[in-house]
């Protein structure tokens, strides 16, 4: 039997994962993009099994809220690298790299 | 309650967000030219929003809006209270500084400001105001990230800038965890207490003691709205954002989101979880002293004049963090006391960033080099007596109005019985006095550089004048009636 706790541990063992992408990953921000869609997701999953657990309908109209926003968030993010490449001619991670002090 | 009631509570919303999808079709229609028109026309929504508001109306007994307009709205998603109309006029405030100083800076830059940057505003500033509005997760979370969806746009509003664009990369990329980690905290939150109603979340925390998973909730939420407010740990996007962004996006980005978070901040941690306030305190009081410390000391070798004010602006919050940190249940002074301390914060940091706006070369280039600053007071006598006031203010020195903020701080901390925590906060004020009178003494003593162009603009120019006067000796006389304000929006959250 698939009890709630399964479906917690997957959805911490994403938003870990979704984490450290966006930590230790020094290749591309594309990569960080699908990091953060990974932790919004383990958020989703979380919801969804709390909302079923509890007979509470509010967890999933929140998973569908969220759902709603990362799409606007990615196209954000998407859109903001296009022009910094258009700028920059990169997308490497390590060369974002001009504003320090 | 009818569903007109509902809407009449939420009438600066609706102003805000109607008013931005018009504007954004002018803008769209009418081009670039209509920037300016279209910039006005903000600021009077926004004006119109904070009378709607502040309940003037039905003090001005108009027929439409003669019945009461604040309440719970839409099942408890939503309430306008005075906490909430206090916030939202000093944000709309602040939104529309931003917007007047907006045009004259893109024009400098050689380029035209495209009409959005005004509808971006609004549609920031309707989510702040859903952020100080906020009675449920769910409208936290929605205010939260249309705030910040917004704001990763204005960040990178330079679109051939490479910094701009950096700056927008960086926020984006850090916001976006920021809010996956307070989303992954509210699931918790709302997994262990079956609700995502902050009265009904205070009950199930004030009954028994705090559960692992609801600790753990409020670890990461609280998390996410540090990074907004940039309270250290989660600042280090601030400087990079501050110096990258342009100027007039910067002055926004220091003021409306800093006091929409920290409304966000008390909303949670005294409406939901107020109860529970030994738990969150401590993680209050290690914030605020690591940013008042680290605001103070990584500010002195600054080069850049916005890095130095984003470090400022860490500084800055730490003490507004020891006021939450010494609320108390039934006790609204330290709420009080933040709500007061960033009025008088927001009111210097944007007089602070228009005198930044004034900073440019013979070329009219801006430039943003403290050295550029040496002899300011030769060339420009007032924009370098207004900065000084500016400076002076914020380091909290006695006559003007920044020592008034820190001191009622301290008072609400000393009396919860935290005054370890205000003596390491006098101690590092001090510390953080040596760069802002680095400066003043930058500006009167030391040789002139280059003088700037002149202040063309005499909006800007009388908008500095008019927060230099706020914070001179002669704010004082506004204190009765902040105090009065402060303790109102205090109470109505106990």
């Amino acid at each position: 039997m698939i009890g709630l706790e399964h479906y917690l541990v997957v959805s911490a063992i994403l938003f870990v994962m979704g984490v450290l992408g966006i930590f230790l990953n020094r290749k591309n921000v594309i990569i960080i993009l699908m990091a953060i869609e990974l932790i919004l997701l383990s958020v989703n999953i979380n919801l969804v099994a709390f909302s079923a657990y509890l007979h509470d309908l509010v967890g999933q109209v929140f998973a569908m809220f969220v759902l709603t926003v990362a799409a606007g968030e990615a196209a954000i993010g998407l859109a903001i690298l296009v022009i910094y490449f258009r700028n920059r001619g990169t997308i490497a991670v390590d060369d974002v790299d001009r504003l320090r002090g | 309650m009818d569903y007109a009631q509902n809407l009449l509570i939420t009438l600066p919303e609706l102003i805000l967000s109607i008013g931005a999808i018009a504007l954004m079709m002018v803008a769209a229609f009418a081009g670039d030219g209509s920037t300016r028109t279209v910039g006005w026309i903000a600021v009077v929504l926004l004006v119109l929003a904070g009378i709607a508001a502040t309940h003037a109306p039905a003090s001005l007994n108009l027929p439409i809006l003669g019945f009461e307009n604040w309440g719970s709205a839409f099942g408890g998603l939503y309430k306008a209270d005075a906490f909430s109309a206090f916030s939202k006029v000093l944000i709309y405030g602040s939104a529309a500084v931003a917007i007047i100083a907006g045009p004259d800076f893109f024009e400098r830059r050689g380029g035209r400001l495209r009409a959005e940057y005004p509808v971006l505003i609004l549609l920031s500033s309707v989510g702040m105001g859903m952020m100080v509005s906020a009675s449920d997760l769910l409208t936290l979370y929605v205010g939260l990230e249309l705030q910040s969806l917004a704001g990763y746009v204005l960040a990178s509003f330079m679109r051939r800038d490479a910094r701009s664009a950096e700056a927008g990369l960086k926020y984006f990329v850090l916001g976006a965890l920021a809010s996956g980690i307070l989303l992954y905290g509210i699931t918790l939150l709302y997994g262990f207490t079956g609700t995502t109603q902050f009265d009904t979340l205070a009950t199930i925390v004030g009954a028994g003691p705090l559960s692992t998973g609801m600790l753990f909730g409020l670890v990461f939420a609280l998390a996410g709205i540090a990074f907004k407010i940039s309270a250290v740990p989660f600042h280090m996007w601030t400087p990079d954002v501050y110096e990258g962004a342009p100027t007039p996006v910067t002055t926004f980005f220091a003021s409306a989101p800093k006091m929409a978070a920290m409304g966000l901040m008390i909303r949670l941690a005294v409406e939901a979880m107020g109860p529970a306030y030994e738990s969150w305190r401590q993680i209050v009081i290690f914030s605020a002293l690591a940013s008042i410390v680290l605001g103070a000391v990584a500010a002195i070798g600054q080069k850049s004049i916005k890095r130095l004010l984003a470090y400022s602006t860490i500084n800055n919050i730490g003490f507004a963090l020891i006021g939450l940190a010494a609320v108390q249940p039934g006790r609204p002074d330290g709420v009080a006391s933040v709500m007061t301390y960033m009025a008088i914060y927001l009111v210097m940091t944007v007089g602070s960033f228009l005198v930044v706006l004034q900073m440019r070369d013979s070329e009219g280039n801006n430039v943003e080099t403290i050295a550029s600053l040496s002899g300011l007071s030769r060339n420009h006598p007032g924009l370098a007596a207004a900065f000084a006031i500016f400076m002076f203010s914020l380091a909290g020195v006695p006559p003007l109005l920044g020592f008034w903020a820190k001191f009622v701080v301290f008072d609400a901390a000393v009396k919860a019985g935290l005054w370890p925590l205000a003596a390491i906060g006098i101690a590092a004020s001090v510390i953080s006095a040596f760069y802002y009178l680095m400066i003043v003494k930058t500006m009167y003593f030391d040789e002139p550089a280059p003088a700037y162009h002149r202040v063309e603009s005499r909006i800007e120019g009388g908008l500095i004048a008019a927060t230099a006067l706020a914070v001179s000796p002669l704010g004082y006389f506004l204190i009765p009636a902040l105090g009065l304000f402060s303790t109102q929006a205090a109470q109505a959250l106990f």
